[in-house]
């Protein structure tokens, strides 16, 4: 696999060797975005426009600029903009994250968490 | 459908950034929206969940702080530090500014010519990903799971690690209250190194108990 380029993204927190991550939920995040647009389902040049914007936004906003919050930014850029492309729609977003929390309440320590078919007894 | 994963029951993030995330609620909100785009996205076949795994799994490294390998080199230097580690691993760890908002204990067991131990689990929170780095994909598999537990010895030569039939295989699955992390054994041949040298040798793998901590090549051996 090809490695994404960087640097046409608006400052991405980064080592000599690549992207480096808080969390293991903004590696998730990154490797969607990067695989989405491996699939063609948009360009990268399309994909640092939507994080600019979002990372404008947050600004406009009077948000604190210090590179914590950039996989936030990463994250609702990536579902507007499949949103937008009709790829995977805001509701059954919204939907799929409701049924994860309930999973993940619903079950106890040391389990997997499963989706689908489902909703344990508590 | 089913997915599997680790489920967070503390906040593992030191962020200070508000996260939206109930009291009672095992993950974030950031990590169930994650969750929700990457199963949406393999339901409609659209990313293939192998491949995002492999992708991610080339952060191995990036993930985190990553303090664990820092803390064994220093163990390793350090006769007291490494005692007051096995004594109790979270103070331990956190003199090197790895302070996890969870409650749970960070237990430290030493591998030894006697004793190799693996940890399992661990789907849950109980990886402590800050002192480690990223999680294998593998480990989470229950295949995995199953026969790390059943068959310790096994699995690990398949992941070419011969552990001698004189020395005891231990096995460690994290609990809701502890987590654990190996000390691997120093390797020959690095005496003269110095703490930082140390540190660049250990692998996650190591710290997990599947794979041991090999000398440096071309290292001389005394």
């Amino acid at each position: 696999m090809r490695a994404p380029d960087l640097d046409a993204l608006p400052a991405i927190p980064r080592d000599p060797g690549g992207p480096v991550f808080r969390a293991p939920w903004e590696a998730q995040a990154f490797a969607m975005a990067v695989m989405l647009h491996e699939r063609g389902h948009f360009t990268w040049k399309e994909w640092a426009g939507r994080l600019a914007e979002e990372i404008a936004a947050a600004r406009a906003r009077g948000e604190r600029d210090d590179g914590r919050r950039y996989y936030h930014y990463w994250l609702a850029a990536l579902e507007k903009l499949v949103a937008d492309k009709r790829i995977v729609l805001a509701d059954e977003l919204r939907e799929r994250r409701d049924a994860w929390d309930a999973a993940a309440r619903a079950t106890p320590h040391g389990q997997p968490i499963v989706l689908g078919g489902h909703e344990r007894a508590p | 459908m089913s997915h599997e994963h680790e489920h967070h029951h503390h906040h593992h993030d030191d962020d200070d950034v508000q996260e939206h995330r109930a009291h009672d609620a095992p993950l974030t909100d950031v990590e169930l929206r994650v969750r929700a785009l990457e199963s949406l996205l393999v339901d409609k076949g659209l990313v293939d969940p192998k491949a995002l795994d492999a992708l991610i799994d080339t952060y191995e490294t990036k993930v985190g702080p990553r303090n664990g390998a820092r803390v064994v080199a220093h163990a390793w230097v350090d006769p007291d530090y490494k005692r007051r580690l096995l004594e109790d691993g979270t103070a331990a760890v956190a003199e090197f500014g790895f302070v996890g908002r969870q409650s749970e204990k960070l237990v430290v067991v030493e591998n030894t010519p006697a004793v190799h131990n693996v940890v399992v689990c661990t789907l849950c929170s109980c990886y402590p990903w800050a002192v480690l780095g990223l999680p294998p994909v593998w480990y989470k598999s229950a295949p995995y799971r199953a026969r790390a537990v059943i068959d310790p010895r096994g699995v690990l030569q398949e992941l070419g690690v011969e552990v001698p039939q004189t020395a005891e295989v231990r096995v460690w699955d994290s609990t809701a209250e502890i987590r654990y992390m190996v000390l691997p054994e120093r390797p020959p041949g690095t005496e003269k190194l110095g703490e930082e040298e140390l540190a660049a040798l250990v692998t996650r793998d190591a710290m997990i108990g599947v794979a041991t901590v090999a000398a440096p090549a071309g290292g001389t051996r005394r």
